[in-house]
């Protein structure tokens, strides 16, 4: 092995070189041909995933640079493909969007590009410094992204909210990681590992993991630190939020996982604790917030703090099957999110983008085949079954039970309930309310097809559920230590 | 005999509505005319599966003793979560597999008003009858607890869509009392699986050593319970049921009264006693006084309601404190009397609505004030209604009694049998509530001749009713299967008695190798 071993940075610098090529390219073409650029960085994107697939084949133990602060192994891999994979179906999607808006801008594909290389080098850090450039990447991107439609006002304030509460968790990160270094005196999540095994009570370190987590939490947006997701959620641009609910996401909880497992898993009673109580309460906030939001875009939101929620659960369980079924849990999350962001994309009423629940008024008797998607995804994020929604839910609840969380369990089986109080609101409003005005009709076929096809995975999903497994199981298998 | 046991029979059953749903799905054209392929189709499917299931319970040997289960289908689906597609009946299931089976061409008879989106109206009740054979069929926990809980999709879209002016709150009201109920017992579940090692229900049910310690059993029952009494459903947790038959469509009602409530006491039969017998057998107490307050409460409060189906949605929760009375007396004949009275209510509640149905297709009122007089002009109706009634009252002869009159003798005489003697003084206050719930039978004669009379006899006071057209060649139809039956088995309730005792023994015998249940004969009738 040379001194300077980049394999495992290929994917990374791909993205990088493509979206700063895209850039250039953007300087140079009028901002109508922004499709155009959708359509290469859909095809980067995608180069990117066979690549990491590609170098995983070929080096099934993982790939590793610069003395293991940065390494490309199953876990990161498979966060990584999903992210790739979900970003380049949100960019298609969003082409359309705004070009019917006729605000489409070039720099909106590069953007993302930009965030998805972040949160890639997010999710390969192992090492404290790689980790925060990853995060700052991502962040800095996101920010502009939640700006996007910057003579919008907004859209203004969610970009500015975002940014002075993402500053201050990154502050708080920050701060947490110094006191980490000062307590340890290294940044490399291995050796931080050694001496988390060693001193598995040291205070400091407990109090510099706690400051790491709120940073971690915030970007996952986390009760009690959830307050700007429904705020940011409603100002950006739709095609932003369906990114926003994706992406940061998988990364956040990609990363969380990495870091609760790899250095700090000595002190698994200590931040045990903290999770399953972030966890009942993010639980609870998603269910109880969601109910009375009028706004689609605000109810996803709360929808999706309800699902970090179960995956809080899986992960605090700190046990395999836990990990496998907040994978699981994630997996069909980003499926079912999609072909919801999809339905809201779909709606625009002569020609300007509504987001209201009341807005879907009827649309079953005008729209039928959205309106049964849409039903399905909803009952699917409900956890009734035989939406695959509740088998993920299900497995959830196995987990806790398994490892003596049954509390939490029942806390967590009764926000389900309460949170699919408005889920179901959404199909009545379509099946049983007078419709109002149909829908600006076609439909773009990427948004159908998403519809369909995500619609068609929750109904499914069961079929799908053992490849997922076996996916998560491999995403787990050359995980550092697992108890 | 038709000989089905060599192709996948319950599979067939299950799914053959969900192919009658699809075909419907295809058809393409002039909207009157996918309306009336529709309903064809849809009534064709449910006749079909139901010559299918006839087949099933001819072919199926009653008498067998072991296995337990007959037409068993297993094929692994998850192995890392250990759910595996698994079917099989014994003859609890196929008897209410028969009562579903019969219930849905019925159900949709009583559509022949709906013009509201007809195609999605016939969807969704194939759907659901898929579902509902579905839960009966499954031996996997999980498998049933999957079908268990799609029930309420197609309900939710049934009342939401096709229900009455307060339909929304109804059927959120639905929805959300039974997934509370639900995902406790989900919880429950969980518990047994990890505890066990396996949620296959043929192992569960057969396996002594399987059987936990009395203090986890506790919370599992408890977990269990919540969802069956919400399905039953039981007194204090039955408020969505008058919600959500007043604002169903009749069919709605019919399905909801015939089968769905059966669900819960199939599942008290299936889960609740055999695999937790130690826990039910202590919260006997608990069951008794649940089910006598559903019993005694339930009828006044029937007594006192100006909506027709109102007041029969009361009735069915004080007939299914019968159930719950004949089901916690442990013995055999509160096992015949509580699976008796799940049949027979079945078909006369569903007979009920449908009158109830059959006068509200002509004059869109529900109120008894609306009504009298109205056999002056609907002297069919009134043979058929009063048939009914009578049945509802338990009158010997008919359906209603046996299951009423077996659940009595059950709670009676479970003070004057063995037990162990852990539990023998819970069982000691069964005259006592026997003599309480007898009340219950009384009062329902009370209500019922009430409604009847305010109903059909007096003065025709109301125009409107002058003018009513008697029963159609369809209601005739429907009306005249149902009478037949409530009567064949009023008459002969062997017919029953004899293709469910072998199961019910399996269960009797269960709760006896722990202790708690006693060696009565089985009733000679």
């Amino acid at each position: 092995m040379t001194i300077l071993d980049l394999s495992a940075l290929f994917p990374e610098m791909l993205m990088l070189v493509s979206a700063l090529g895209l850039l250039i390219m953007g300087a140079f073409l009028p901002d109508s041909k922004t499709s155009v650029l959708c359509n290469f960085a859909v095809l980067f994107l995608m180069t990117t995933a066979l690549m990491i697939v590609g170098q995983l084949n070929q080096a099934p133990n993982g790939l590793s640079s610069f003395s293991n602060s940065f390494v490309l192994d199953g876990f990161s891999g498979t966060f990584k493909v999903i992210i790739l994979v979900a970003t380049s179906i949100c960019l298609l999607m969003a082409k359309d969007w705004f070009a019917k808006l006729k605000t489409e801008r070039n720099e909106f594909p590069v953007l993302v590009m930009l965030a998805v290389t972040g949160m890639m080098a997010l999710l390969s850090a192992r090492d404290f410094l790689v980790f925060y450039i990853g995060l700052e990447m991502q962040s800095l991107a996101l920010y502009v992204l939640a700006t996007f439609h910057r003579d919008q006002r907004k859209s203004c304030e969610a970009g500015v909210k975002y940014f002075v509460l993402g500053a201050l968790a990154s502050g708080l990160l920050l701060y947490g990681i110094s006191l980490v270094y000062g307590t340890t005196g290294v940044i490399r999540f291995d050796e931080i590992h050694t001496y988390a095994l060693e001193h598995p009570h040291s205070i400091a370190l407990l109090i510099g993991l706690g400051f790491i987590l709120a940073g971690i939490l915030f970007k996952l947006a986390a009760a009690p630190f959830h307050m700007w997701a429904p705020d940011v959620y409603e100002g950006a641009p739709s095609p932003v939020t369906s990114f926003f609910a994706i992406g940061p996401k998988m990364a956040a909880a990609g990363v969380l996982i990495q870091i609760l497992f790899e250095p700090f898993i000595g002190m698994i009673t200590e931040w045990q604790t903290i999770l399953v109580f972030i966890s009942a309460l993010t639980m609870a906030v998603g269910a109880l917030a969601g109910i009375g939001q009028t706004s689609l875009k605000r109810l996803l939101a709360y929808s999706s703090v309800s699902h970090v929620g179960f995956v809080l659960l899986g992960i605090s369980t700190g046990t395999h099957m836990g990990l496998t079924a907040a994978l699981a849990y994630l997996v069909f999350y980003v499926a079912m999110s999609l072909g919801a962001f999809a339905v809201l994309l779909a709606m625009k009423k002569q020609g300007k983008p509504v987001e209201d629940v009341a807005d879907l008024a009827g649309i079953a008797h005008l729209h039928p085949g959205l309106a049964a998607g849409m039903a399905i995804i909803m009952f699917s994020m409900a956890g009734i079954p035989p939406m695959v929604g509740f088998f993920t839910k299900f497995y959830i609840f196995l987990a806790a039970i398994q490892a003596d969380m049954v509390w939490l369990a029942v806390w967590g089986s009764i926000a389900s309930v309460i949170g699919a109080y408005y889920y179901i609101l959404v199909i009545k409003v379509m099946y049983a309310d007078k419709p109002i005005a149909s829908l600006d009709q076609p439909f773009a076929p990427t948004l159908s097809i998403t519809v369909v096809v995500s619609s068609a995975l929750s109904l499914v999903g069961l079929a799908l559920l053992g490849p997922v497994l076996t996916l998560t199981q491999y995403a787990l298998s050359n995980f550092p230590i697992l108890p | 005999m038709v000989t089905v046991g060599a192709w996948p029979i319950l599979s067939i059953l299950t799914f053959m509505p969900i192919a009658g749903a699809v075909l419907i799905m295809l058809l393409r054209g002039n909207p009157l005319r996918v309306d009336q392929a529709s309903r064809g189709i849809a009534f064709l499917t449910t006749l079909i599966t139901f010559v299918l299931s006839v087949c099933l319970a001819l072919d199926f040997d009653p008498a067998a003793t072991a296995p337990q289960f007959q037409f068993i289908e297993k094929i692994m689906l998850i192995p890392t979560l250990g759910i595996s597609y698994h079917l099989g009946v014994d003859g609890i299931a196929v008897a209410l597999i028969l009562l579903t089976t019969l219930l849905m061409p019925i159900a949709l008879l009583a559509s022949q008003k709906i013009s509201l989106r007809v195609r999605e109206y016939m969807i969704a009740f194939l759907v659901l009858e898929t579902v509902i054979i579905g839960t009966f069929c499954a031996l996997d926990m999980i498998m049933f607890y999957v079908f268990f809980e799609s029930v309420l999709i197609p309900m939710f879209l049934i009342i939401a869509i096709w229900g009455g002016p307060r339909r929304i709150y109804a059927t959120f009201k639905f929805f959300l009392f039974t997934l509370l109920g639900s995902v406790l017992m989900l919880l429950a579940m969980v518990a047994i699986y990890l505890k066990t090692g396996t949620s296959d229900m043929t192992i569960l049910l057969t396996e002594d050593k399987l059987i936990l310690t009395k203090d986890v059993q506790m919370w599992l029952w408890l977990g269990f319970f919540a969802s069956f009494a919400v399905k039953m459903p039981m007194w204090p947790v039955h408020t969505w049921l008058p919600d959500a038959h007043v604002e169903a469509p009749t069919a709605g009602s019919i399905i909801l009264a015939g089968v769905l409530l059966k669900v819960g006491d199939y599942g008290f039969m299936r889960f609740s006693l055999p695999l937790l017998p130690e826990a039910s057998a202590t919260f006997v107490p608990f069951v008794w006084t649940l089910s006598l307050i559903a019993i005694v409460y339930a009828s006044l409060v029937a007594l006192v309601q100006e909506d027709m189906k109102k007041m029969i949605a009361y009735s069915s929760v004080a007939h299914m404190g019968f159930v719950t009375l004949g089901l916690f007396s442990f013995n055999m004949y509160g096992l015949q009397a509580a699976m008796f009275q799940m049949i027979a209510h079945g078909l006369i509640s569903s007979a009920l609505f449908f009158c109830v149905g059959v006068l509200y297709d002509r004059t869109h009122s529900r109120a008894i004030s609306t009504y009298g007089g109205v056999v002056n002009v609907m002297p069919k109706f009134a043979v058929f209604f009063l048939f009914m009634t009578l049945s509802a009252i338990a009158v010997p002869g008919t359906a209603g009694f046996v299951g009423e009159f077996l659940s009595l003798l059950a709670s009676f005489n479970a003070s004057s049998t063995p037990f162990k003697p852990d539990y023998a003084s819970i069982f000691a206050w069964g005259q006592t509530v026997t003599f309480i719930a007898a009340s219950g039978m009384v009062l329902s004669a009370a209500y019922m001749l009430w409604l009847y009379r305010r109903v059909m006899y007096g003065e025709v006071t109301n125009s409107e009713v002058s003018t009513l057209k008697d029963v159609n060649r369809y209601e005739f139809i429907a009306l005249f299967v149902l009478g037949a039956v409530i009567l064949c088995l009023g008459l002969n309730s062997s017919l029953l008695t004899e293709y469910i005792s072998p199961s019910l023994e399996h269960l009797n015998a269960r709760m006896l190798s722990h202790g708690v249940s006693n060696v009565a004969p089985i009733p000679a009738l």
